[in-house]
């Protein structure tokens, strides 16, 4: 076959996209107006985990300190914020650039290793920047957080309050602008070679693919998005903490994109919007033993869909067309 | 993806209906830090609020006091200010409470104050947290409090020089600048600063410094848990002991569980406190054995404190106001508001909105045989000097 007619074909949009969409637009408005500012949080999130699937689904570069430039954007933003430039826009431009360009920094010294060693790499990024920004506490505001930020109306007409309305239109118009960038980059060639160098980079080489070039571009993207993320947290909720950096912040997005189903983008906003919906209900239920029915959920899942929820439906839904 | 939602829309539609508003009632929402690391002092604050109405009863002025405990999991500012938008916006509370977390104390003040909620700060004790919203009172202790006083008393009592030691963070770093401050302006010098890590310190050299340098008094401060029994046998070891230098420190360092890892090294150290579970007046003699009675015979600490008294804050604006709940009528009843605590006499500062009290000025020595905390001086009416 053609592989550019392949390519299209792959890149269709199916109706299962076009049902998804309006509902998470709708659905919160209409039927859970209070739950408006939790929706913005999960947007977000959703964001964040799309930023991780770029590199751990599609490249295959596993980190356990993506945080790093969720904290790096969410400082970013908070900064430019507190020292008196509240719109929030040019901010989310401002973060991103500022992530991106640690991405491309540290994604020198992440495609030199692989496996085992990317771990380590990851995780010592993430506690490295906790210390740094607790160290610089008259500039982040140390353990007390960083104060006085203060989010300008989006596009001068909406204020942010804590209805949580303008928050979550913002961050869901983002998260949807994003998904479709990250849509296309990944059913572009770039993409496609991106898959296999994470099947086999030895054989991608000899084909002439430039694996490291590669690589450091989708780490520097996915950095940029994360960096988006968090200054999108930063901006909606006008807080930014050393936890914004932290390594559960790292391992929790980890969690919902293999809950979700990795390589496959809407694994990562589905695996948000259940671990947070389920967290969110969980704790409201009983606000002290929650992270028992949390990992319950986490070990069945995983024991009977390994590849994620979205992986196990794929799988059941091409056991029924084989009967 | 469709059934996921449809499952997600049920679970929150019987949420949703459980929630409807009831009359007469005051609803308060506490948020805590129930999970994670902090769950321990967390309980410690819910056991406080517990008990409370256990003895006060769940109605005041007319009006049923009812609780929605969330857990924000640690510090997590983002998470604190949604639960908090969300207690308002949802649950229609009346009162945000709890506050065990400086930033996440700082994340629902914005909430407090732009919904014109009463906000009631049971714990978290940097200075600034109370400027963050004008419906904000706090019932615990600050920082700068405590150690501002207890500096201008070290200097009072003819200490000269001091060396400081405070963990590199936060709540350390703000607790010995006060100290230092106090006792700067009181005549007083202080010969050596030092900090150390905020995680699994090793002390032996920090002490041995402290050793080499010789100062007539050092002021330390670490967070309480398992640092002060670690200080204390570093302390011990490089033979830093009250017996040639003055050792002054907040009431972390002399807690039961670190007096008795300390054993006799302990003698002699003078710690600064707003609260003494030992203290042997009838109203904290009769709070205490009601906690241990409720709590499986544990001692109640300064969470337990700081949550009972806010919750004494709250029972008592209510009944200023007549059951009217809304921010503006509590704080303007809560300002100025004074009692007899379990701790001893406090009040709400009527400009600042802040505890006022008295610190407690302890000396360990022994009583029947074992080292205990002793009071030995109290400084009366002590405010934060920072606002």
């Amino acid at each position: 076959m053609d592989p550019h007619l392949w390519l299209k074909r792959k890149g269709r949009i199916s109706p299962y996209e076009v049902v998804f969409w309006p509902i998470v637009l709708v659905l919160p408005f209409w039927l859970f107006p209070t739950y408006l500012s939790l929706s913005s949080q999960i947007a977000i999130t959703a964001l964040f985990c799309i930023s991780l699937d770029l590199i751990l689904g599609y490249a295959g570069i596993i980190s356990l300190g993506h945080a790093a430039f969720f904290g790096i954007g969410a400082y970013a933003a908070g900064l430019l914020s507190a020292h008196g430039w509240g719109e929030p826009l040019s901010g989310l431009a401002f973060a991103a650039v500022v992530a991106a360009f640690a991405g491309w920094i540290v994604s020198f010294m992440i495609v030199r290793v692989q496996h085992l060693a990317l771990l380590m790499i990851t995780l010592g990024l993430g506690f490295l920047l906790v210390e740094l920004a607790n160290s610089l506490g008259s500039f982040t505001g140390g353990a007390d957080g960083l104060q006085g930020i203060d989010t300008w109306k989006l596009l001068g007409v909406w204020k942010f309050s804590f209805w949580g309305k303008t928050a979550y239109a913002y961050s869901l118009a983002v998260l949807f602008i994003l998904f479709l960038v990250c849509r296309r980059i990944v059913r572009s060639p770039f993409g496609l070679t991106l898959e296999a160098i994470r099947e086999n980079p030895d054989r991608t080489t000899a084909l002439g693919a430039p694996n490291r070039a590669h690589l450091q571009k989708i780490f520097t993207l996915s950095a940029g998005i994360a960096g988006i993320a968090g200054a999108l947290l930063a901006q909606t909720t006008e807080t930014v903490s050393l936890e914004s950096l932290g390594f559960q912040r790292s391992a929790e997005i980890a969690i919902m994109l293999i809950l979700g189903g990795t390589g496959r983008l809407y694994g990562a906003i589905l695996g948000a919007i259940i671990f947070m919906v389920a967290r969110d209900q969980l704790a409201g239920m009983n606000p002290q033993y929650w992270y028992f029915w949390i990992g319950l959920l986490l070990m069945i899942v995983v024991l009977f869909m390994p590849r994620g929820i979205l992986g196990g439906l794929e799988r059941l839904a091409a056991l029924g067309r084989r009967r | 993806m469709k059934k996921t939602l449809m499952t997600i829309c049920a679970l929150a539609l019987s949420l949703a209906g459980g929630a409807a508003l009831a009359q007469e009632t005051v609803k308060i929402g506490v948020i805590n830090a129930y999970s994670g690391q902090f769950a321990d002092p967390a309980a410690q604050l819910d056991a406080g609020i517990k008990l409370y109405m256990q003895i006060h009863g769940d109605a005041v002025a007319g009006k049923k006091i009812e609780i929605i405990r969330k857990d924000v999991g640690g510090i997590a500012p983002d998470v604190a200010k949604r639960l908090a938008e969300e207690l308002v916006v949802r649950e229609g509370v009346d009162i945000l409470a709890g506050n065990l977390l400086t930033p996440n104390a700082l994340a629902v003040g914005a909430v407090s104050e732009e919904a014109e909620k009463f906000m009631v700060v049971m714990n978290a004790a940097t200075s600034i947290i109370i400027k963050k919203s004008p419906y904000m009172a706090r019932t615990s202790l600050t920082a700068a409090q405590l150690n501002h006083a207890f500096g201008e008393w070290v200097a009072d009592n003819g200490v000269k020089e001091v060396y400081t030691m405070v963990t590199d963070y936060g709540p350390g770093i703000g607790s010995g600048a006060a100290f230092e401050a106090a006792f700067v302006a009181k005549g007083g010098k202080v010969v050596g600063a030092d900090r150390t890590p905020v995680v699994n310190p090793d002390f032996s050299p920090f002490v041995q410094r402290i050793a080499d340098a010789k100062p007539e008094a050092l002021y330390a401060w670490v967070p309480g848990g398992t640092q002060p029994p670690a200080l204390g046998k570093a302390l011990a070891e490089r033979g830093v002991t009250p017996a040639n230098t003055k050792i002054y420190a907040q009431g972390e360092l002399t807690d039961d569980a670190a007096l008795e890892a300390m054993g006799d090294v302990a003698l002699g150290i003078v710690t600064a406190y707003h609260y003494n579970v030992h203290r042997d007046t009838p109203l904290n003699n009769e709070f205490v054995a009601a906690f241990k009675a409720a709590n499986d015979g544990r001692d109640p600490d300064i969470y337990a404190i700081g949550a009972y008294d806010g919750m004494h804050l709250i029972y008592e604006a209510l009944k200023k106001t007549n059951g009217d709940a809304s921010g503006p009528a509590l704080i303007a009843a809560a300002k100025g508001m004074a009692w007899e605590s379990p701790r001893g006499p406090m009040s709400i500062d009527p400009e600042t909105r802040d505890v006022v009290q008295t610190v407690w000025i302890r000396e360990v020595q022994k009583l029947d045989g074992k080292p205990a905390n002793v009071i030995i001086d109290q400084v009366d009416n002590a405010k934060d000097p920072t606002h």
